[in-house]
């Protein structure tokens, strides 16, 4: 499959058509979806139709856009107007959002295919996709094994080769943990530069939409398009930057790279040996390595699963079955709530609202929530303090390569334990990168991790192609 | 407790003002009242998933117009979510500023120069509207319940007063006193039947010369200023004889029933809700700078008690109590500038007030539009005060100048609010139709042509004649007796001249006659 530049200059040059592309790739998804289970919803019809459009304008000798004919597999937590948008849970099921977020909107104004919708890990609460109300997405390396979460339908799409591109919102290492299973690369901007409207919330604060692609100079050119300053969201950056898209190959002479231990330790042997090897290949093409210790990371996990159910328990609270998705009826107001809610929400939903209730009730506020956001400022200011000597960290993004479905969904701890080295990016809100590197010992992809500090996305983007020309082929499937 | 133990009310006020915005707090919707329920409605106030906040400009200007016009600080602020569900309530919680309020360290004088103190003036979004259907309408009751979002995300400023009113009259009179100053700073058109200013009261009671505070109850409900004289009188009582039958209060939350006359329990301080308040990440801290800050202060208009002090200095000397009162009703009804220009052109400021404070506001909303309206254009019109272009002046002059009685002054105001208005109705421009109107033509019209000095002394002398007896009484009187008697002559003189006659020139001629 060629990448999204390949298929954008061809259908812009008028040698491919956006048709032809889109034809491809439901074909694609007819094909092998059925075991992958990448999709919640193919919009086979609106894809065809939105082609057709480009390619009308390419005929008229207008330009589509820098994304012209891409089809882009979408996360279901991102509102497409007149689209069902589940989230993967039963509480949204059948609601259609009367509006697109601001990311559908800017893809399509720059001439991508919106593919369809991805599953997901209910309101992206979870690390393997597993609890989709719609049942679990398998790994296209290996279907025995998970794609990782909560993006994994999007991850998969694009390791599956559906789509080139795919979005999906990371709020503790959601983009980057899965990427890293499915063995493609997937980013998270720095908090603010990618509107949040339309991207039904998780964890406010943390939630930050960002792509996955085949390779990194196509999440670049995905990123280019979705960060923009959007005036529907307060939080959004205004910021003009230069476009991150080079050629492939910029150099990182004297780049100053620090590997970080805090980010590998505690990782399966086999993923040290790829992040210490992406090091070496680092060093080996002019940066300078060295090692830091940041050891306020290891505080990041605990801050983070407070914090992040905290804002849970208040984002959620809106699905009470009055205005839109499943009602289920009692006698009075408060029971229908109830009632609702208790048939709509899955248990990693209910124990995240009840972890996020507790930690902010009367009397446990100032020792639960309080403390979690003095420990997220500890952790900004380790990164300030790293930033002082080194460029760029490096490190794991997930401490192993794709676990077996069923897991560790009885584990919760387990499962949490996945997001141990992302999470430290989500509570700075520093971008953060997941490109894959080798295989582990199973032949299933590896994934390593670049970070940067706030804004330094096209440092980020330089440095990951570094690593990637070095990068082994990855293996094949298991 | 002994019997005779004095009692000390102790209350404090929280007011929620509905800002008069053109837009929502948090999105573009219009802020409207009375329109088709949910149709002032977006994906933002309905909390529609992914949907976010943008704050409102115009609102935090309000705000700290408010804030201003109370004597607050204005301080950097942010805001918070306070969680509770409830199906009136778009994303099961409420964006408030909690902990760091825009507006703080305030005050209010009332206009007896009582001050009272106000903790906080902060920004608040409205919830929906919901409307009970069922047998009695009240909540618990409801077979089903309506649900209205075009009040959702309507902006509010809620006011919080210290505890330091000590009677019903005097937290009437800091409602009353709150209403004019929203009023004043354009934060609010101050309807409470509307529900664009709603109080809460919070009461208790101790023993006169105790420091420390009784249990409060928190009454809700009170849609009127009537209602929170009536509700904080009733709950004075109950709490009173609470304690004296040798109870103790409840901490908890009441509702005013109007119809009944009484507080009834609501919820008690334990079932009361944990709002699991924490800051709210969709937005930024607020901080207006203090170029802003300014810029807000030099554009707003005197206050009310500005506005009062102003009247006061033009009167010949001390202000009666009678004619505060009338200074009072003439700045609550925006009255106050037409006075002013009515006074400066001349006319003399007894006349001035009582038709304003009395006549104009019998014409309720539309009288006192037209007549704020007429003032405007005169002023205006001729950069200074022309009493022949305001037909509403023209009347008061004729009064002032003797040429038309109390009686007849009255009933020419109310004619003339009557008659521009039907051709308002008819279609005629507001300014057309107070311009071309001509007052003296009506007064002519109605038969209010001044009784000339011959036609008066005839009357006069005819009435005398007809009570011999009285007369007698009144010449040899004291001055106790000629003012009782003078009464029943002038009412007499009064209907035989269908009020044509002007009372002081009838006072004159029964003095004159009486040697």
């Amino acid at each position: 499959m060629s990448t999204a530049r390949e298929m954008a200059a061809a259908v812009r040059a008028g040698e491919r058509t956006a048709r032809e592309i889109t034809e491809g790739a439901l074909a694609a998804v007819a094909a092998r979806d059925g075991e992958v289970h990448a999709f919640l919803t193919v919009l086979a019809d609106e894809a065809l139709a939105q082609a057709d459009a480009v390619d009308a304008a390419v005929a008229q000798g207008r330009d589509p856009g820098p994304l012209a004919g891409v089809p882009v597999a979408l996360k279901d937590n991102l509102c497409t107007r007149g689209i069902p948008t589940t989230c993967g849970s039963r509480i949204l099921e059948g609601w259609r959002p009367p509006y697109d977020a601001t990311v559908v909107r800017l893809l399509r104004d720059a001439g991508a295919i919106a593919l369809g919708k991805t599953n997901m890990d209910e309101f992206a609460m979870g690390s393997s996709t597993e609890n989709s109300a719609y049942g679990p997405t398998r790994n296209p390396h290996c279907l025995g094994r998970v794609p990782g979460g909560s993006s994994g339908g999007s991850a998969a799409a694009v390791a599956a080769g559906f789509a080139p591109l795919g979005l999906g919102s990371d709020t503790g290492g959601s983009i980057r943990q899965p990427a890293a299973l499915c063995g493609v690369v997937g980013m998270k901007p720095t908090y603010g530069r990618v509107s949040r409207y339309g991207l039904v919330a998780f964890a406010s604060s943390l939630d930050q939409i960002g792509p996955f692609a085949a390779d990194v100079d196509d999440a670049a050119l995905l990123f280019d398009v979705i960060a923009a300053h959007d005036p529907c969201d307060t939080t959004s950056l205004r910021i003009e930057s230069p476009p991150t898209v080079r050629p492939s190959g910029s150099g990182v002479e004297g780049v100053r790279v620090g590997l970080c231990p805090d980010l590998i330790e505690g990782c399966a042997p086999d993923v040290v040996a790829r992040v210490h090897e992406a090091a070496e290949a680092l060093a080996a093409a002019g940066a300078k390595v060295e090692e830091i210790r940041v050891p306020e990371f290891g505080y990041g996990l605990s801050a983070y699963y407070l914090i992040a159910p905290a804002e849970a328990s208040s984002n959620l609270a809106r699905y009470d079955g009055v205005r839109y998705g499943l009602r289920v009826d009692a006698e009075d107001a408060g029971a229908m709530n109830t009632a609702t809610r208790t048939a709509g929400f899955g248990a990693e939903v209910k124990r995240r609202i009840m972890l996020g209730t507790y930690a902010l009730s009367a009397g446990y506020y100032d020792a639960y929530y309080a403390q979690a956001q003095r420990v997220r400022t500890m952790v900004v200011q380790a990164f300030e303090r790293a930033y002082t000597s080194v460029d760029v960290l490096l490190g794991a993004t997930a401490p192993t390569t794709a676990f077996k479905l069923g897991d560790k969904v009885d584990d919760p701890m387990a499962m949490y334990m996945n997001d141990v080295c992302t999470i430290p990016s989500n509570l700075a809100g520093h971008p953060a990168l997941s490109l894959p590197f080798g295989t582990g010992d199973d032949g299933l992809p590896v994934g390593v991790q670049v970070l940067a500090p706030a804004l330094a996305e096209g440092l980020l983007f330089q440095v990951a192609r570094a690593v990637e020309a070095a990068a082994p082929e990855a293996g094949g499937s298991a | 407790m002994s019997e005779d133990v004095a009692w000390e009310t102790v209350i404090g006020l929280e007011v929620h003002c509905e800002l008069a915005t053109q837009t929502k707090l948090f999105c573009g919707c219009r802020n409207a009242f009375g329109e088709e329920p949910n149709t002032n409605i977006c994906p933002v106030c309905l909390g529609l998933p992914g949907s976010l906040p943008v704050l409102n400009a115009q609102a935090v200007e309000l705000a700290m117009r408010i804030g201003t016009a109370l004597h607050c600080e204005i301080r950097p602020s942010s805001f918070a979510r306070k969680n509770y569900f409830y199906p009136d309530q778009a994303k099961d919680y409420q964006i408030s500023q909690y902990d760091e309020p825009i507006n703080a360290s305030g005050s209010l004088e009332l206009p007896d120069g009582t001050t009272v103190g106000v903790t906080r003036a902060h920004l608040e979004e409205d919830t929906g509207k919901l409307t009970h259907v069922g047998a009695s309408g009240r909540i618990n009751s409801a077979h089903h319940a309506l649900v209205d979002y075009n009040r959702s995300g309507v902006p509010l400023v809620e006011i919080v007063s210290e505890p330091d009113m000590r009677s019903s009259i005097e937290a009437r009179s800091y409602a009353s006193e709150l209403r004019g100053i929203l009023v004043a700073t354009d934060a609010s058109d101050g309807r409470m039947e509307e529900g664009s200013m709603r109080i809460d009261a919070n009461v208790s009671v101790r023993p006169v010369g105790t420091t420390t505070f009784g249990t409060r109850c928190e009454i809700k409900n009170l849609n009127s200023l009537r209602s929170l004289g009536r509700a904080i009188e009733y709950e004075v009582a109950r709490q009173i004889a609470l304690i004296e039958g040798g109870g103790s209060v409840d901490q908890e939350t009441r509702h005013w029933d109007e119809a009944a006359g009484r507080t009834e329990s609501m919820r008690s301080k334990e079932e009361a809700n944990d709002y699991r308040y924490f800051p709210e990440p969709d937005l930024v801290p607020l901080v207006p700078d203090a170029a802003w800050q300014e810029r807000v202060r030099v554009a707003m208009g005197p206050m009310p008690a500005d506005r009062r002090a102003g009247l006061v200095a033009l009167l010949p000397g001390p202000a009666t109590q009678a004619q505060s009162d009338q200074i009072r009703a003439v700045v609550d009804l925006g009255l106050d500038g037409w006075v002013s220009t009515m006074v400066t052109g001349g006319l003399r400021i007894d006349v001035a007030l009582a038709r304003a404070a009395n006549e104009v506001a019998a014409e309720g909303e539309k009288g006192l539009e037209l007549v704020r309206a007429a003032n405007d254009l005169a002023t205006k019109a001729d950069k200074g005060f022309e009493i022949s272009s305001n037909p509403f002046t023209t009347i008061v002059a004729m009064e002032s100048g003797g040429e038309l009685s109390a009686t007849q002054s009255k009933a020419l105001l109310s004619a003339s609010v009557q008659a521009i208005s039907a051709s308002i109705e008819a279609g005629q421009p507001m300014a057309a139709a107070l311009t071309g109107y001509d007052s003296r033509a009506q007064a002519k019209e109605l038969g209010f042509e001044a009784l000339g000095a011959d036609a008066l002394s005839k009357v006069v002398a005819q009435v005398i004649a007809e009570h011999p007896e009285e007369w007698k009484r009144y010449v040899a009187g004291d001055e106790g007796v000629k003012k009782k008697l003078s009464g029943l002559f002038t009412g007499q003189i009064m209907r035989a001249t269908s009020g044509k006659a002007n009372g002081a020139e009838v006072a004159a001629e029964l003095a004159r006659l009486a040697g």
